[in-house]
């Protein structure tokens, strides 16, 4: 209840992992950790499908459809009648950007 | 080679010579450029600036290698996105250390961002590589990445395409004076976290972006019932902008919309208890007027809170598409309901009736 973050569509596939451990590197939510002898999957809830992880496997036991949650986006691009899936985080260079940046690089992108 | 492909980024950014190093096979290398570690006036003018959403497109810095102190081709090379505050950050917290460093062209976009479109990605890293002629300037095959780069890095790609090793850079700049004492992030330097210094900090670009439609309904209702009505329609976008992030991880529930929405009734109560107690109304017109900030400010608070998902560090985009389902419909009804009892009252006066 009041909860729409259980599920997302990360996808491990321990039997191809080769324990290189890039994706425990890459995560900025700690979803993967040290196992024996593969990386283990421990908090998949946190996954906020950034793609980093699928992105620097080098087995590709890692899938995950990545996309920015960014529910501005989203609703623009259904607005437009656009697939709300292919909807990018619309942070751009001008004027009517909506990307509210941070030296330490936290936030993705603002409403409008 | 082509520079970066982007459909969403608008190439505002003029000037930035695209690299033509590749052009008509010359290998003329890019200029190597020049910066320090310290933090000017000026550069912390243009970042308030950049706080505020002030011309968006003017923070940037050209993309190309620079040097930072006095580097040799055996001194380590960082990567960075041509945004004045992901540049600074990484200068900054050098300081005292010889590098390169390499910016990418992210058209003025941070690292993060930049990088969830691929504009800090594969293509690009790789192209500057060679523009900049890295591989004749240092003799190690080793650039250090920032972590929050990694959604656009393929680094088994990057080697395969340029023979540098990507190595992932804690996430935040300022703990790299630890990391390079032994190249070791410790856990707490990988995690992203959304701290309230974080959450604050965006609130004057939430502001800015909602400012302008929400003067002019405040200066509508202001003129149509007054300047309680006025008040209402502010408290409740500041309570979307400002109480929002500012109380995140304390309103109850996980989803952003029901937080919104129990704010935003917080909110409204003592406009709901003034409205119903003016004792010119009848009975029925209190009872509607009290309802009216009930149903319309958590709406609007709930849309405000749903739309900080962009901002935020954690939100998955399967998760806010379940959002948008669920929420989207109460807020439409909530909506409608209150213009609609706002619109009886204001006929009702019209009329004479009240």
């Amino acid at each position: 209840m009041f909860n729409s973050y259980h599920e997302t569509t990360l996808r491990y596939h321990p039997e191809r992992c080769i324990n290189c451990r890039r994706c425990i590197q890459v995560c900025p939510h700690g979803v993967f950790g040290e196992g024996s002898e593969r990386v283990a999957l421990l908090r998949e809830p946190a996954c906020m499908e950034c793609g980093a992880c699928a992105l620097n496997c080098p087995v590709q036991a890692i899938d995950v459809q990545s996309g920015v949650g960014c529910a501005w986006a989203m609703i623009s691009a259904a607005i437009r009648g656009k697939d709300m899936d292919s909807a990018e985080c619309t942070c751009g260079g001008g004027s009517d950007s909506c990307c509210g940046g941070s030296p330490d690089e936290t936030p993705c992108c603002t409403n409008e | 080679m082509k520079a970066v492909q982007s459909s969403c980024c608008p190439e505002s950014a003029e000037g930035k010579s695209p690299c033509t190093c590749r052009a008509e096979g010359s290998s003329i290398p890019q200029e190597i450029r020049t910066t320090t570690s310290e933090i000017t006036a000026s550069n912390r003018f243009d970042h308030f600036l950049a706080r505020w959403g002030w011309k968006r497109e003017a923070h940037i810095v050209k993309p190309g290698l620079y040097r930072l102190g006095n580097p040799t081709p055996d001194s380590m090379v960082f990567a960075s996105a041509n945004y004045t505050l992901s540049f600074d950050a990484l200068r900054s917290a050098l300081h005292g250390t010889d590098a390169w460093i390499l910016v990418l062209d992210t058209k003025g976009i941070n690292v993060w961002c930049a990088a969830g479109k691929g504009t800090f990605g594969t293509d690009e890293l790789v192209r500057m590589i060679e523009c900049s002629n890295l591989a004749g300037i240092v003799r190690h095959r080793k650039i250090i990445v920032p972590q929050l780069g990694a959604p656009g890095i393929s680094w088994p790609e990057v080697i395969r395409r340029s023979g540098f090793l990507v190595e992932y850079g804690p996430v935040r700049a300022r703990d790299l004076p630890l990391y390079l004492k032994n190249h070791a992030a410790t856990p707490e330097m990988r995690r992203v976290e959304f701290p309230l210094q974080d959450r604050l900090i965006l609130i004057p670009i939430e502001i800015i972006a909602i400012l302008l439609p929400m003067l002019v309904i405040s200066i509508l209702l202001y003129f149509i019932s007054g300047p309680f009505s006025a008040l209402a329609a502010v408290s409740a976008v500041l309570a979307g902008t400002v109480l929002f992030p500012a109380l995140l991880p304390l309103i109850p529930t996980r989803d952003f919309s029901s937080k919104g929405f129990i704010l935003g009734f917080i909110v409204a109560i003592p406009f709901a208890y003034l409205f119903s107690h003016n004792p010119d109304l009848p009975g029925w017109a209190s009872l509607l007027a009290g309802f009216t900030p009930l149903l319309l400010m958590p709406a609007v608070t709930a849309y405000l809170a749903l739309n900080f998902t962009g901002s935020t560090t954690y939100t998955s985009r399967t998760g806010v598409k379940k959002e948008i389902f669920r929420y989207v419909p109460v807020m439409v009804i909530l909506a409608v309901l209150g213009v609609v009892t706002g619109i009886l009252l204001g006929a009702s006066r019209l009329a004479g009736v009240i």
